[in-house]
């Protein structure tokens, strides 16, 4: 397990790729964004989306993930307060591939919370072909103790 | 935006969306996809942790606001149907800015969730459409605020 004292500003994190199946899509659509052309192809072609695509909370749920699994549960994170900003630059289709790249752009101990420490960090989602989908700047507890 | 055009949507109106509550069952089976720390997916994990208890994963708590605002939404589009009333067409969002996760939230924690545009302006670059701006907030049963951010969503105009 890597503590506050492993990250340094500047290092870059590789979100490993992630497929965004149709049944994974069309599944957190019926849950959490039922319309109609998240939920159905003939409705999504005729929209501004242009085919089948993810709901933006589903895309930033997705590299929520992707960080997990590149960072947050290869340190000890205790939570985060928030996130800054997030940008849906691109629709995300059924059945792209994923990937991107986390970059930790602050460092600073708490003085809140007794050992502690905060990275600020910058994530961007591309898919396969490059095409920038998601950009998000957030922030993360990590514990400062070995 | 709740079915309106964006020459109806009133400023500084606060709407309430209805309400999620959160269980050990939807929390652990969000976050088991989305947010797997421990904390969020497991009990003892949460009990051992700065929290006290198993938390739910922040954008679960925003997923749980989307789908009071997308029920809302039909909700609001249905009743202007009935009454004959023309539907504007729904925009997408370019994203959104500053969430604030203020207070953790528990399961059996039933979090009611608000909108209020702030803000609203044709846009030049796509004739017909407007970016309108809201600051939404989540309470729990508490009444103490646990969840805010600032949306953005591109929204009809009527002429």
């Amino acid at each position: 397990m890597l503590d506050f004292s492993h990250l340094t500003v500047g290092q870059v994190f590789e979100l490993a790729p992630f497929k965004v199946t149709r049944d994974e899509l069309l599944a957190f659509a019926t849950e959490f964004d039922p319309q109609p052309f998240h939920l159905d192809e003939d409705a999504a072609k005729s929209s501004v989306l242009g085919g089948l695509a993810t709901s933006g909370w589903h895309t930033s749920s997705i590299l929520m993930r992707m960080i997990c699994d590149a960072l947050f549960l290869k340190i000890d994170a205790i939570g985060s307060s928030g996130i800054d900003e997030m940008k849906w630059l691109k629709p995300v289709y059924a059945d792209e591939v994923l990937s991107g790249v986390l970059t930790v752009t602050g460092l600073r101990l708490s003085n809140s919370k007794p050992n502690t420490g905060i990275a600020t960090f910058e994530a961007a989602l591309n898919n396969d072909d490059g095409e920038a989908k998601a950009f998000m700047r957030s922030m993360v507890f990590v514990s400062t103790q070995p | 935006m709740m079915g309106l055009f964006m020459e109806e949507i009133e400023l500084n109106a606060r709407i309430a969306l209805g309400s999620y509550v959160f269980t050990r069952e939807n929390m652990i089976a969000y976050s088991r996809k989305f947010d797997p720390v421990g904390f969020h997916v497991d009990e003892a994990a949460g009990r051992a942790s700065p929290y006290g208890a198993m938390t739910a994963a922040g954008l679960h708590t925003a997923c749980g606001w989307m789908s009071r605002f997308v029920e809302s939404n039909r909700q609001a589009r249905a009743a202007r149907t009935a009454a004959g009333l023309a539907l504007p067409d729904i925009g997408p969002s370019p994203g959104f800015k500053n969430m604030q996760w203020l207070k953790p939230v528990f399961a059996g924690d039933e979090i009611c969730y608000f909108t209020t545009a702030k803000h609203k302006r044709a846009l030049a670059s796509r004739t017909g459409w407007a970016m309108v701006s809201g600051y939404n907030e989540g309470v729990n049963q508490t009444g103490a605020l646990v969840f805010s951010f600032e949306s953005a969503v591109l929204t009809a105009m009527k002429g």
